[in-house]
């Protein structure tokens, strides 16, 4: 029961929740029984039948409608005199400034991705508003409170950022599942049914194509009137078979791996047999677009199965057809989507042909739509516990109670008898440049690299600014907004364009960027250290950005993930909701494309790095069987002081 | 493998938690039957949490009239006379429950708890009380022990900002993964009774505060005929005393049951809606792991004081304090 004095400063008190997804739902609730009598939701998503499992204020009949109005009068049934101001909004629209955060009390974090975070982070900080961040995975969780100037910011402690693969991996020498499937999703997909102009890298190879592109580009285009069996048996000869003995014609790219197989169909699939492929009869009857499934026509029941080659060859030259013959209309257009089961199934039976060839291991479709979507799993029960702690934290903040805020940890075993753990907060990091505005160094060859890699690979992509604004002195490189006129924008389009010594203030060795972001208000400082060579395959961005801590590197060993490692397990798990975050990065004319990741949170790994692939595993890769490790093996390079919980 | 296959419907529902604990567990799930009684509100979030997960059924057991303080961590129920007036803890719980998952059955039991016999407890799976007293919760868990299938019993109590769970799987088999390799575990929990008979003394010094609490405050009620939860302010006093008698019986100092967490006890009769949460989820996971019979299942207590805002694991059992 709270106290007299807790329960006057809940009343009085106005609260933001952002996000009202799982943990938003439990959040929610438990804030209006605990007597919270003013609060806002901001939630940009709709509902969706994946939620219902957990998210509880939602029902069947509310799929589609928005999260934060329904959440609201779901609760408003019990609690009926409270106030409950819903947006369906994104939480970085500008709407959302500053001064719209310093109206609250306190901000309560219930958010699925590390873009948002940060974002809001920032929002908090400058309007001097407490804010406490949270995030479950399955039954992993996590609260933490943070107060600027008191507490570390959410950005003190360095952030995993999303794994990307190198190029040469996916194209031509996967090692691993998750390989596999960003080849089908990002390149065969997209090539197939995608965005034509789109640049694609999928017949690119390690050394130099030996054919002209021309013809290349000519494969994958379906000839008029070409039959839809023919044109499918035809791409699937060309990217399991010509391709794979295109690549084994390099000996060099195999002297220290294994050799992958071609697959042509003639070998899989009697080709007798693919003539009656499929029943057509029942996807004509099934009627409605989002019925069309290659499974169902092939009788194939549960997407937990493994298929052998052969069903998945079988899958993939169906759902091929099916897309052609029943939705025509969408291919040029069509974005992979988890909830498009003709899309989920192609991509599964593609990635385990490829699979297949390189002795990797194969998956379900049920596994394969996790990873290809980058599910998170997710149960109502942790975020239930982590929407309790969050209310506590929130009236500690609220009562300025600041020796008993408290980090807690949710955890899937026992440490020292706890399996939740509270922490006392940092003091914030000095070198924190969101919070205590350090200066950053850029390592860049200013005479090759544009202002637009610095905005898109640095500004935007590593500091998380959403609306940038850069300076040299006192000269305008780039801003964005709605109140530029023609000429401006043509200026700063020109601008990116220019490599960074030939801008019109010149950027070059010695000189300090200043970048800001006014709804952020963040703004920091980037010495520019000039550097004529970077490794192709270490440094692919040929820039360094340091003073921005990278997340740490990830322990070899089961028993190695100390405080920090819990902090980027579950916040950078992205939590919760199925998350969107792991997207390409849309191409830019006449640059390759940097393979963006799929989170593959759950996979269990076992390592099979080749020579020069480069993945960067993350520091919390989930195994049920770890143990975490006491508080006290924090790292102490990193400056900290804390003390344990009582 | 159990059974038959999920429906496309389940599969789709349940898709994310399918993907923490698997299909099979799923499955077991779907076919387990729980019977619940005393339901305030870390008893209706936990009741939330397992029709959510899908299992087979809930029953209810609560014959209280509902009163606005009943209510007060209860999101099931509208504080609206109109709506509660007259009806049972139990009646106004079901159908709420219902509507967050429609292939859960949740039904009604009425009836007091101690009058149950043997082959009642017979149709269920897991048995959870609360609110009840003493010797109902030692009568229960000895029924369920009786048994000759595999039954899992719980207690679980809230009072003012700080709560208790019980756990008790009698002879408890499960496999366990770890890299590639399958384990079978083993482990032998005892009844409350004998777990509460376990002397104080051969507790690690360390024990949490709130277990010695609560069994003082266990007893009081039970020898001054309350109603468990039905205690105030003013029986601090002869709760001080009894404390001295059990101390001194035990032999062990009084300072470890300190006088205010003695005082939140005895006035904490209405329970602080983020504890319930906490707690409920917890008994949830509990449960779910007894029924799908994977991941590690607590042993035997949890305690959590948002005082301190821990939530701790402790094993009180003959062998541990032995051993």
């Amino acid at each position: 029961m709270a106290s007299e004095q807790q329960l006057s400063a809940i009343k009085g008190a106005k609260v933001l929740m952002v996000g009202a997804g799982g943990i938003g739902c439990e959040l929610l609730k438990t804030l209006a029984l605990s007597g919270f009598k003013d609060i806002h939701i901001i939630d940009m998503d709709t509902i969706e039948v994946s939620n219902l499992n957990r998210q509880f204020l939602f029902r069947q009949s509310h799929v589609g409608q928005s999260k934060a109005k329904v959440a609201r009068d779901a609760v408003l049934k019990f609690r009926p005199h409270i106030s409950i101001t819903p947006y369906h909004a994104n939480v970085k629209d500008p709407d959302f400034n500053v001064d719209f955060f310093k109206q609250f009390n306190v901000i309560l974090n219930g958010l699925d991705n590390l873009d948002a975070r940060r974002h809001v982070n920032r929002l908090c900080l400058a309007a001097g508003v407490p804010l406490v961040e949270s995030g479950t995975t399955g039954f992993l969780g996590q609260v933490t409170v943070h107060v600027k100037g008191k507490t570390e910011c959410y950005e003190c402690q360095p952030k995993p950022a999303p794994k990307t693969y190198p190029v040469c991996t996916i194209t031509s020498t996967p090692s691993k599942f998750v390989h596999c499937i960003v080849w089908a999703k990002d390149l065969l997909f997209a090539k197939l049914f995608g965005d034509k102009s789109q640049e694609n890298d999928l017949n690119v190879r390690s050394t130099d194509a030996s054919s002209s592109s021309q013809q290349i580009e000519d494969v994958f285009e379906r000839k008029m009137e070409e039959d839809i069996d023919q044109y499918g048996r035809r791409i699937y000869d060309h990217v399991f078979g010509y391709n794979i003995d295109l690549a084994l014609s390099n000996e060099e790219t195999w002297k220290h791996r294994n050799r992958p197989r071609p697959i042509y169909i003639k070998d899989v699939i009697n080709t007798e047999f693919i003539r009656q492929n499929g029943n057509l009869d029942y996807n004509s009857v099934a009627g409605d677009l989002s019925s069309v499934s290659a499974m169902a026509s092939l009788g194939m029941k549960n997407p937990q199965d493994l298929w052998s080659l052969k069903e998945n060859s079988q899958v993939f030259l169906e759902a091929l057809k099916l897309f052609f013959s029943k939705r025509e209309k969408e291919i040029g257009n069509l974005i992979f989507d988890k909830d498009d089961q003709l899309a989920v199934e192609f991509v599964t039976a593609a990635a385990n042909i490829r699979a297949s060839s390189f002795g990797i291991p194969l998956h379900s479709l049920f596994e394969a739509k996790g990873i290809a979507g980058n599910i998170v799993h997710a149960v109502a029960t942790t975020n239930a516990i982590i929407a309790g702690l969050i209310v506590i934290e929130a009236i500690k903040v609220l009562q300025n109670d600041i020796k008993n805020y408290r980090m807690t940890y949710c955890l899937e075993h026992p440490s020292r008898k706890m399996i939740l753990m509270p922490v006392e907060p940092f003091e914030p990091n000095k070198e924190c440049y969101v919070c205590s505005e350090t200066p950053l160094t850029l390592e860049i060859n200013t005479h090759r690299s544009k202002l637009r890699d610095v905005v898109e690979k640095i500004v935007k992509a590593k500091l998380g600014m959403n609306l940038p604004l850069l300076m040299h002195g006192s000269a305008l490189l780039y801003e964005v907004g709605d109140d530029l006129d023609e000429d401006e924008v043509a200026n700063y389009a020109a601008n990116l364009e220019k490599v960074l010594s030939e801008l019109p203030s010149p950027v070059t060795g010695g000189t300090i960027l200043t970048v800001e972001d006014l709804q952020q208000e963040l703004k920091c400082s980037i010495n520019i250290n000039h550097r004529e060579d970077f490794d192709e395959e270490k440094e692919p961005d040929a820039m360094i950005l340091s003073g921005w801590s990278q997340a740490p590197a990830p322990e070899k060993n089961d028993n190695g993930a100390s405080t920090s490692g819990v902090t980027e397990a579950t916040t950078s798990l992205n939590t919760e909701e199925d998350d969107d975050e792991l997207q390409i990065i849309p191409a830019q004319t006449g640059k390759k494309r940097k393979l963006s990741d799929i989170s593959s949170a759950h996979i269990s790994d076992s390592s099979c790095v080749t020579n020069d692939t480069k993945i960067k595993r993350k520091a919390d890769e989930i195994d049920s069987n770890n143990d975490l490790v006491m508080l006290d093996d924090v790292d102490s390079s990193n400056n900290k002081k804390k003390r344990e919980g009582q | 493998m159990d059974g038959e296959e999920l429906t496309e419907h389940e599969t789709a529902l349940y898709d994310r938690q399918i993907r923490v604990w698997g299909a099979d567990a799923q499955r077991r799930l779907s076919k387990s039957h729980i019977l619940v009684s005393g339901l305030k509100g870390t008893v209706v979030e936990f009741c939330k949490n397992i029709v959510l997960a899908g299992v087979g059924s809930v029953t209810l057991n609560d014959d209280r009239l509902v009163t606005e303080e009943l209510l007060s961590a209860n999101f099931l129920i509208p504080l609206d006379e109109n709506v509660y007036a007259g009806k049972t803890l139990a009646e106004l719980c079901c159908d709420s429950l219902k509507d967050f998952n429609p292939m859960v059955r949740v039904s009604v039991e009425k009836g007091a708890l101690s009058n149950f016999g043997v082959d009642f407890f017979d149709k269920f799976d897991v048995v959870v009380v609360s609110c009840c007293s003493l010797s109902t919760k030692k009568s229960v868990n000895e029924k369920c022990r009786t048994l000759s299938k595999r039954m899992a019993f719980y207690t679980v109590d809230c009072r003012d900002n700080c709560g208790e769970i019980f756990v008790d799987l009698q002879n408890y088999i499960y496999s366990k993964k770890k890299d590639d390799e399958t384990f079978q575990c083993h482990l032998d929990y005892p009844s409350f009774e004998k777990a509460i008979a376990v002397p104080w003394k051969s507790l690690p010094r360390r024990v949490s505060k709130l277990y010695l609490a609560m069994r003082v405050i266990e007893k009081y009620e039970e020898l001054e005929g309350r109603v468990p939860g039905e205690t105030s302010a003013a029986d601090l006093v002869n709760v001080q005393k009894l404390r001295k008698e059990l101390c001194e019986a035990h032999s062990v100092s009084e300072s470890q049951i300190p006088d205010s967490i003695l005082q939140r006890l005895l006035e904490g009769r209405q329970e602080f809606p983020p504890v319930c949460a906490i707690i409920g989820g917890i008994l949830g996971q509990e449960v779910i792991k007894a029924i799908s019979g994977k991941g590690d299942p607590l042993k035997n207590f949890f305690f959590f004081d948002a005082m301190d805002g821990k939530g701790v694991i402790e094993d009180i059992s003959e062998q541990k304090a032995q051993g």
